[in-house]
């Protein structure tokens, strides 16, 4: 992992398209702004894990569902 | 060829009907190889079944019937991806996580999977955060026309 230390208002690209600023620190908590193509998605990481969570969880269907189906 | 499925036993299929997830599934990333097979004629549902390993397989549905306002935009890159030319060619579906009933049971619309049933690619996208639609959105309470 490469490591890099930035003060607010600097920032960071990413190849030469994506920027990554650092807007605010406020304690624990860092505000970024991130400029980058349409192209390329920006997500918050825990959506990435819940959706990873969510496709196991539905991995898990009961033998008879057809009939819980049926019953709806 | 026969393959083995988690709820539907061995069924037939052709090869050419086997849809190639290239960049596998959020958190199941070495499953590429899957087919589209009908559960019931009666109901908007699908089952994704994997073709190498019987435990992989899911329930879709077609979320148009449960939420009819869904949309969203495919980007340029999953276009790409998924080899997409023509808007007839793309099938939207949503994996289901069954409950103990039908109604309480949840459909992830936060992350449908995009199939190009021309090119036989198949691809889980992650919708935008602005637009953001429920990674459980219960069957239940839906709005749609299978109401």
């Amino acid at each position: 992992m490469l490591v890099l230390s930035r003060k607010r208002d600097e920032s960071i690209m990413i190849g030469d398209q994506i920027e990554i600023k650092i807007l605010a620190v406020e304690g624990d908590q860092v505000k970024l702004g991130i400029v980058a193509p349409k192209t390329v998605k920006v997500h918050r990481s825990e959506v990435f894990k819940a959706i990873q969570e969510q496709n196991k969880e539905a991995l898990f269907v009961s033998p008879n569902f057809l009939e819980q189906l049926k019953g709806k | 060829m026969k393959i083995a499925t988690k709820f539907l036993g061995e069924v037939e299929i052709v090869e050419q009907d086997i849809l190639t997830f290239e960049y596998g599934l959020l958190g199941l990333k070495d499953e590429k190889k899957f087919v589209l097979l009908p559960i019931d004629a009666n109901l908007p549902l699908a089952l994704l079944q994997s073709i190498e390993h019987v435990e992989i397989g899911f329930v879709l549905a077609y979320p148009f019937a449960f939420k009819k306002d869904y949309s969203f935009d495919i980007s340029d890159e999953e276009r790409e991806q998924l080899h997409i030319e023509r808007e007839e060619d793309v099938l939207t579906y949503s994996i289901v996580t069954m409950k103990e009933t039908f109604q309480d049971s949840t459909l992830n619309l936060l992350a449908p999977i995009i199939v190009n049933v021309n090119k036989k690619r198949g691809k889980q996208i992650v919708l935008q955060d602005n637009k953001s639609y429920p990674l459980r959105y219960q069957i239940g309470i839906s709005e749609g026309s299978a109401k």
